[in-house]
């Protein structure tokens, strides 16, 4: 989420318990916390109970905000963590800030060489193309979904994505790559068979 | 596909990302572009993999709002419930 599309915020009226701002900053962010948790649990409940706890928690810890990061950093940092204990907590097998051998190289070799990328804009973006895509996002494994939604969903740099995480940013670079190419080969794969059904229509 | 170190199918793989996002020297993308300029399946692979990038981005909208519900009572959880008039966004 580009920090310039968001009203500004003074944390100095935030710190001075000005709760005017606090509910423009609720009002701000509400929305892409909600949709990012959504995204990391598939879960409407658990996606609310995030976006609940996650102001609660601002609220709790404004005095410590010091201003260091912006304040969409850090509430999608709280928010990031608030997520991870409600997955550490139905999934305990699920260990996001671990790294494992995975980790050492991107390991996924193309395998679809379909040249899609030229098919018009409302045929990539059609209903069904977003549902593909919403899919295979939701298919990606835990530790390489979260990574991808901070870094290319919410725009985080590879830094402060790193930092949500408990990661190296050569982690979450691998694991972006990983992310990435396992998402275009299902897409190659959906968008191949369409332009495959549509020359042998014509 | 070729196999072997840099200015390869291999090479490129491991850079991808940093060359898509405009992370990389000069020297490794002109190494990344003559490669793909004489490779077709890594000049496919370069372009589909920034396009599901795009299409992520194009398919995010910002301006989505919270449903009305759900906006109702984070507010009310907060004690903000004087604050609840219908979003400005």
């Amino acid at each position: 989420m580009a920090e310039t599309t968001i009203k500004e915020i003074s944390i100095e009226a935030l710190r001075n318990e000005d709760r005017a701002e606090f509910a423009k900053m609720v009002d701000a962010y509400s929305a892409p916390i909600y949709r990012l948790s959504l995204r990391m649990l598939g879960n409407e409940q658990d996606a609310e109970d995030v976006l609940q706890n996650t102001f609660l928690n601002a609220l709790t810890h404004l005095p410590d905000f010091e201003g260091r990061s912006s304040v969409s950093t850090w509430l999608y940092r709280i928010a990031v963590n608030e997520a991870l204990m409600i997955l550490r907590r139905k999934r305990p097998e699920v260990n996001i800030s671990d790294s494992d051998s995975s980790d050492e190289h991107a390991d996924i070799h193309p395998t679809q060489f379909v040249d899609w990328g030229a098919l018009p804009e409302d045929e990539l973006l059609s209903v069904e193309g977003r549902q593909t895509l919403d899919d295979a996002i939701q298919r990606l494994p835990e530790n390489l979904r979260m990574v991808f939604l901070l870094r290319d969903i919410q725009d985080l740099s590879i830094k402060d994505t790193a930092d949500a995480l408990t990661l190296s940013e050569a982690n979450v670079k691998v694991r972006l790559l990983r992310a990435r190419l396992m998402l275009r080969e299902q897409l190659s794969y959906y968008y191949g068979e369409r332009m495959k059904k549509e020359k042998s229509n014509d | 596909m070729t196999e072997s170190t840099h200015n390869t199918c291999e090479g490129l793989l491991g850079s991808l990302s940093d060359y898509i996002d405009g992370e990389l020297g000069a020297e490794l993308c002109r190494q990344i572009e003559k490669h793909i300029a004489e490779c077709e399946d890594c000049r496919i692979v370069v372009d589909t993999t920034r396009k599901t990038i795009d299409l992520v981005h194009a398919s995010n909208d910002p301006q989505s709002d919270l449903p009305d519900d759900v906006r109702s009572r984070l507010f009310k959880r907060l004690n903000l419930d004087d604050y609840l008039k219908p979003s400005a966004r």
